[in-house]
């Protein structure tokens, strides 16, 4: 039971998240990796930025991964976030959790995807032609 | 008491600024910060929502706020 779980301005490094992921006593890896899109509802965006509130983000992804433990027999769980301003294609999040068998890992994997959405204090403004907007912030 | 509360998101904007300082009577509660904060800032009921964080944790309404403790307006999150 091993977790990983770091936020970061540098860009993120899809390899040494599989490199740490990687066990032998796995049988499958399920890795998450979140994209920026260049449009949202018909509306082409520029770039993103993100901003986070880093220890108590921490804190909230731990009690996500702990969860994911609890729920299903997986091995390691890794959560990497970016913070800053993002270009078209940059990635903002990944997530790579790993299984003696596959269903544990993509179902974990969709869950703390899910549950990172909804509970920790990460913050997205998106910058399109004509002005910007923090995601949800408004109903 | 004085209470230094941290702002993220839209938080910020409406605030202008990262913190913003507000005198609390001692044993205030969090939904005492939240009207007092909504008083001087009528955009905040404007937002689908926030919470209120203290020493990194969601806070309930009832809950007592002391003077060093680490309180944050956590507006709707949106990571991923």
């Amino acid at each position: 039971m091993q977790t990983q779980i770091e936020i970061h301005t540098a860009p993120l490094n899809i390899q040494a998240c599989t490199d740490w992921i990687m066990s032998p006593d796995s049988g499958g890896i399920d890795v998450f990796i979140g994209t920026v899109r260049n449009v949202t509802k018909g509306r082409a965006v520029l770039k993103l930025e993100f901003e986070a509130y880093n220890k108590m983000a921490i804190n909230e992804i731990k009690k996500i991964t702990k969860q994911a433990f609890e729920k299903w027999p997986v091995q390691k769980v890794l959560v990497h976030h970016r913070t800053g301003t993002l270009q078209i294609g940059e990635i903002p999040v990944i997530i790579a959790v790993s299984a003696a068998h596959r269903a544990a890992a993509f179902d974990a994997c969709r869950y703390i995807i899910d549950s990172l959405k909804q509970t920790v204090p990460i913050w997205k403004k998106e910058f399109f032609e004509d002005g910007e907007v923090w995601v949800a912030a408004h109903p | 008491m004085e209470i230094t509360v941290l702002a993220f998101g839209i938080a910020k904007d409406i605030f202008g600024g990262a913190t913003v300082t507000v005198g609390l009577t001692n044993n205030a509660t969090t939904a005492d910060l939240k009207a007092s904060l909504e008083e001087k800032y009528p955009k905040l009921k404007h937002l689908a929502s926030y919470m209120v964080a203290v020493n990194n944790e969601y806070a309930e309404d009832s809950g007592l706020i002391a003077e060093r403790d680490e309180v944050a307006i956590i507006p709707p999150v949106s990571g991923g």
